[in-house]
């Protein structure tokens, strides 16, 4: 099994990716590095990231949120997060990355706030 | 006082910190310590692990990672050896600082004072560099 898997959907012109397993140095940050930039090559700026899923992250992983987020800024387009676990939630605290991203414990709030 | 002490070899790839980490896992678990100290410590080994593998050995195959780890009553010790060049810890910046937050790198020492009592760096006479964390119970 894929260290991280991605499922795509569309709610109007929002793609949400639906993401479980680990984002991590190797082949779990290079995933959500792919996702984003093929995203962006299809002009699909906006974009949510279900995090429910996601139950480990190193700095790799913090470090390929942070580039997914300046790479969709500079498009102009947005991402945010949806569905931080405790510990994720943690991490982006202490790193002072929590202030940085906006993020939603409800996926309808969520995706109300990109219109 | 008994000490327990295991002892691994790995090769300079990625996967290694996968392997240490599931070593590590396993050697925290018979040492007994609570579910939110197991965490930190195999966040803390994961980067030193990955600093040591792509940093200090620049994933030169021809290298390898020694790790030490003891577990005493008082607490789990994990030392992780390089052969690389020599790592300066002071030279690394603080990723909280505003200037910094927005990097796409440089969280995995400060994850690694965050998650664990003492962190030091030694630069051994045979070379390379060792990384000494201390976790107390």
């Amino acid at each position: 099994m894929a260290e991280l898997n991605i499922a795509e959907r569309q709610d109007g012109d929002v793609t949400v990716l639906d993401m479980s397993g680990k984002i991590t140095i190797g082949e779990g940050s290079v995933a959500l590095r792919t996702a984003i930039r093929r995203l962006l090559e299809e002009g699909k700026k906006r974009i949510l990231l279900n995090l429910a899923g996601v139950g480990y992250i190193d700095s790799s992983g913090i470090g390929e949120l942070v580039s997914s987020f300046t790479a969709i800024n500079k498009e102009n387009g947005q991402l945010k997060l949806l569905n931080l676990t405790q510990k994720l939630q943690d991490l982006l605290t202490i790193t002072k990355l929590l202030t940085v991203f906006d993020v939603y414990e409800s996926e309808a709030e969520a995706l109300n706030s990109f219109k | 006082m008994t000490v327990e002490t295991t002892e691994l070899t790995l090769p300079s790839r990625i996967d290694t910190v996968a392997t240490a980490a599931a070593a590590v896992a396993e050697f925290v678990t018979r040492s007994g310590v609570s579910e939110d100290a197991a965490f930190g410590i195999d966040m803390a080994v994961r980067e030193a692990v990955t600093n040591a593998v792509v940093h200090g050995n620049s994933q030169d195959e021809a290298k390898v990672v020694d790790i030490v780890l003891k577990s005493s009553p008082d607490a789990l010790e994990i030392s992780i050896h390089d052969q690389g060049p020599g790592f300066n810890p002071s030279e690394v910046p603080d990723p909280t600082a505003e200037e910094n937050i927005l990097k796409t790198s440089g969280r995995g020492i400060f994850f690694m004072r965050s998650f664990m009592d003492e962190v030091d760096w030694f630069l051994p006479p045979e070379g390379g560099t060792t990384v000494r964390m201390l976790k107390r119970r």
